[in-house]
């Protein structure tokens, strides 16, 4: 992250409150100590974020003390995107991929940081640390500086960008040791309680306010938590007791799901994920 | 990214990380054995599992059962050729240990990409076919390996099965392969009888070969000893990034490389030698009094020096050399082929600089390991090249400091990261003797000898008369009145050069010296007379470009080899030909002839006193030997 600070101009963390970026945050704390981290913090709102994302957000910005800026695509808005009626890949291509770009643009980063980790998905394994994106923000695959060593070659032209991954070696059972070890809180939607969710094909979703169109019998209340974050319609919780961090670790070294598995838009296809990334998605 | 570096993984925080690449030809099953190791050891999950159900009806090679290697292969475009086109990244935990797999490509254009998983690895498993045997292939993805530094391999010979589980096949190429390897100065090899389509010797002990009493892969991986060479070495701290958040705070922010550093204790900036004591070490949880290798801090000085983004701090008593030329390995990831000469930036630790390569001294043929000469390094290819920096730099060797003595060049038009290098040594001629300037120079010298300091390179095969006409040349020039010199086989071979052979290598190491040397006697202001074969075209250029442009004149002594054969006057081609005389010139070695030299002798036709005459008016014609313009 101080490689980042010291060779890019106008570099910017993408935060999405979820356990990832929250870690990722927490090691920029401690980069920078004694200064504040000298970036802004970026968070890409779709609008149908869960809420309790947002409040949380905004508590964590006050104690921190940090610059949060959020940006929301709102050409999409106005062509009435949804995650009902437009399709989960429709919607994420637009409000989340397109709205980073918007963003990325408006304000002229040149670096951005990112929560990847090599372990979630299969093509975000050969993802670089620095990783180069063209001026449109595309990702060639075939085309990936070589990275030796601890040598990143930070060097970009005028338009080019790079997303920074610091993460990229962890796994996500790394990522709980660690928020236990440095007791690093997180947003609560990662701990079980009850619930109202309802089921839509085969993922257990939670209405979290009232533009979720459901018929009122087929709320249920459950013990549930989430183990990923995104866009609550399009985010499966999975029923759990785990309350703690410590529960967390413990029913995680005994799962057999992976984490992405709660994430309806990776299914549509097998190599879903590769797409959206030469997209631009992050 | 120190910061996750030190931390990650901190899954059991005491469990230990092992780093190690898999590398093999295509379809020696490189993936099957990463997703067998996946899948014994509990890392797939079950949604992972029905899409790989899915997968293999789709895209598998192996009938109906699943395909484990769709479980690494990552890219689409790869799964649709299947083969592993990046480098891709896994990661497991054992109750013993955690790991990272670099599954890395096979095929010879990605090179560059097993290099890359090869950097960051305490261990290589290389895969052998075990109906196939050693490969090219294997013999190039082990000189990388040991290239890079890598201590400990893993012979994986793969398909067991289909060589009936034969204890005999596997001995036989076990011993073809430490023949080959064992000079390339590894810690460790421990070679495996595996199927990985199967699992036997993977995670679990086979049943099918009872003749192999050694472990399974996993049970090894999880003791290979991890070398702890930064911890041991002396402290290094590259420079990363000045923090000064106000005007009482300036902490220098970085990882340690090597070794350790206390508070209070000395250190020195490498670039002005500059010193100072460290009166903090800060960290977000608190200060430290001691930081170590691997740990990134931010470091406070007693008193403000100078120091900036690249600097390297160590210890006053233990400093590396500081050079602005330095030789090291260069592996040439670029599309466009590497030139001598031209700028590129280079990465050293924290600091970025131009560079220049000056001299691409061997190439090295990675499939055979023979050294040859080369004018450039095409993408993929090894080189041992002098480089030149912008300015001085600290200069360490990898095989001592992985760490502070590996470097990157970037191309400075497209910015793609297009070699990847390591040190050997500062040429200390660079900082220490160019830069002084000395009153007494060549011009001074052959001003008052009056004459024109001259190289007269005589090049031709064994037996064609270099010296015979040389001496002639010689002594003509001698009864002129002119201060002379020869160099040949004779007094360089048995002196200067005794510990050379007639490998390719040496030979190209030979010429280089006799070029110094010479250079040295045209500094003094002789006319200088060398006989070598010296059969590379690129050797003698090299020698051209040493000294002034008029100053190099070649003479090509051109006598076909059936007469030399003929002539034979120290009776080396009747050696040769018996087979007790290898890398003879014009028999089993090449030798390539001068396409424009200054002179060129017609052996068959010219006699040697003919063509010595003719060689002494033609100095003299030009002002050589005698200076005109002298006394």
């Amino acid at each position: 992250m101080r490689e980042v600070v010291a060779e890019f101009r106008n570099p910017v963390f993408l935060y999405s409150m979820g356990k990832d970026s929250t870690t990722m945050l927490h090691i920029a704390r401690k980069a920078f100590y004694p200064a504040r981290p000298p970036f802004p913090f970026l968070h890409i709102a779709t609008t149908w974020d869960f809420q309790d994302m947002i409040v949380y957000r905004d508590l964590l910005v006050q104690a921190l003390g940090i610059e949060l800026r959020v940006h929301t695509n709102q050409e999409g808005l106005a062509r009435g995107i949804n995650p009902f009626a437009s399709g989960s890949s429709m919607h994420a291509q637009v409000m989340s991929t397109e709205g980073l770009k918007q963003a990325l643009d408006k304000w002229k980063f040149d670096a951005a940081f990112g929560g990847g980790r090599r372990d979630e998905e299969k093509s975000r394994a050969k993802e670089r640390i620095f990783s180069f994106r063209t001026p449109q923000h595309t990702w060639d695959p075939r085309n990936q500086r070589p990275e030796l060593w601890n040598l990143y070659n930070t060097r970009v032209s005028r338009g080019e960008s790079i997303r920074v991954f610091p993460l990229s070696n962890w796994t996500e059972v790394d990522i709980w040791s660690y928020i236990r070890a440095e007791e690093i809180p997180v947003v609560p939607l990662y701990f079980s309680k009850p619930r109202p969710v309802v089921d839509r094909n085969g993922a257990i979703i939670l209405v979290d306010d009232e533009r979720m169109p459901v018929e009122p019998t087929e709320v249920q209340t459950k013990l549930v938590r989430f183990r990923t974050l995104g866009c609550y319609p399009l985010t499966g919780g999975m029923e759990s007791s785990s309350r703690d961090v410590d529960d967390i670790v413990a029913e995680m070294l005994s799962s057999r799901k992976s984490e992405r598995q709660g994430r309806l838009i990776d299914h549509d296809e097998a190599a879903s994920m590769e797409r959206k990334k030469r997209e631009g998605y992050f | 990214m120190t910061t996750s570096e030190t931390l990650a993984p901190s899954s059991e925080l005491t469990k230990s990380l092992l780093r190690f690449i898999t590398c093999g030809s295509v379809d020696d099953g490189k993936s099957t054995l990463i997703g067998r190791l996946l899948y014994d050891a509990k890392m797939i999950f079950d949604d992972q599992l029905s899409t790989l159900e899915r997968d293999s009806r789709k895209h598998g090679t192996v009938g109906d059962e699943i395909d484990l290697a769709l479980l690494v292969d990552g890219l689409e475009a790869e799964r649709e050729q299947g083969i592993t086109i990046d480098v891709a990244y896994r990661f497991f935990t054992t109750d013993r240990r955690s790991f990272i797999v670099a599954d890395t490509p096979g095929h010879e254009q990605y090179t560059r990409n097993m290099a890359t998983g090869a950097s960051t690895a305490d261990a290589a498993i290389i895969l052998v076919d075990a109906r196939k045997g050693i490969l090219t292939q294997t013999k190039r993805h082990t000189y990388i390996c040991s290239l890079l530094g890598i201590q400990n391999i893993v012979l994986a010979i793969n398909k067991m099965d289909l060589v009936d589980f034969a204890g005999e096949r596997f001995f036989k190429i076990v011993s073809e392969y430490i023949g080959f390897a064992q000079s390339l100065g590894f810690g460790n090899i421990r070679p495996v009888p595996i199927s990985a389509r199967f699992g036997d010797n993977v995670a679990n002990k086979s049943q099918r070969m009872s003749w192999y009493d050694g472990p399974s892969i996993l049970a090894h991986l999880e003791k290979i000893p991890i070398a702890d060479r930064e911890g041991t070495g002396p402290f290094r701290f590259p420079v990363q990034w000045v923090n000064r958040p106000n005007l009482d705070f300036r902490g220098l922010a970085g990882t340690v490389a090597s070794g350790r550093i206390e508070v209070g204790e000395e250190v020195q900036v490498v670039s002005s030698s500059k010193r100072s004591r460290v009166s903090r070490i800060v960290t977000f949880d608190g200060d430290l009094t001691v930081a170590e290798a691997g740990q990134a801090v931010t470091l406070m000085l007693e008193k403000d020096v100078d120091v900036t983004r690249g600097d390297l701090l160590c210890r006053p008593d233990a400093t590396p050399d500081i050079a602005d030329q330095f030789q090291g390995h260069l592996l040439w990831m670029g599309d466009d082929p590497m030139l001598q000469g031209r700028s590129y930036f280079l990465r050293l630790g924290t600091a970025t600089v131009p560079v220049r390569v000056t001299t691409l001294k061997t190439k090295i043929d990675i499939n055979t390991l023979e050294a040859r000469p080369g004018r450039t390094l095409a993408l993929n290819e090894i080189g041992v090249c002098t480089f030149a920096a912008a300015h001085p730099l600290p200069i360490e060797s990898y095989a001592d400091h992985r760490r502070t003595g590996s470097f990157i060049l970037i191309d400075r038009a497209t910015n793609a990261t297009v070699g990847a290098g390591m040190v050997q040594y500062a040429l200390r001629r660079a900082t220490n003797i160019q830069r002084q300037l000395h009153t007494i120079d060549k011009g001074a010298r052959a001003r008052l000898s009056g004459q024109k300091p001259v190289i007269l390179w005589f090049t031709g095969l064994s037996g064609s008369g270099k010296s015979t006409i040389a001496d002639m040349v010689e002594s003509g020039l001698h009864r002129r009145g002119v201060q002379t010199m020869l160099l040949d086989g004779d007094n360089m071979r048995h002196g200067l050069n005794s510990d050379l052979g007639f490998t390719t290598a040496d030979r190209v190491e030979n010429i280089r010296r006799v070029g110094e040397v010479a250079k040295l006697f045209v500094d003094a202001g002789l006319v200088l007379l060398c006989c070598f074969i010296s059969p590379f075209a690129q050797d003698r250029a090299s020698i051209r470009e040493l000294v002034g442009v008029d100053e190099f004149i070649e003479i090509f002594v051109d006598v076909p080899i059936e007469e030399c054969r003929k002539r034979d006057p120290k009776g080396l081609y009747k050696k040769a030909d018996a087979g007790e005389i290898t890398n003879f010139t014009g028999i089993d070695s090449a030798y390539e002839p001068p396409i424009d030299p200054e002179i060129r002798v017609d052996g068959m036709r010219e006699t040697a006193k003919a063509a010595s005459d003719r060689i002494i008016s033609w100095l003299m014609s030009r002002g050589g030997g005698v200076d005109d313009g002298g006394i």
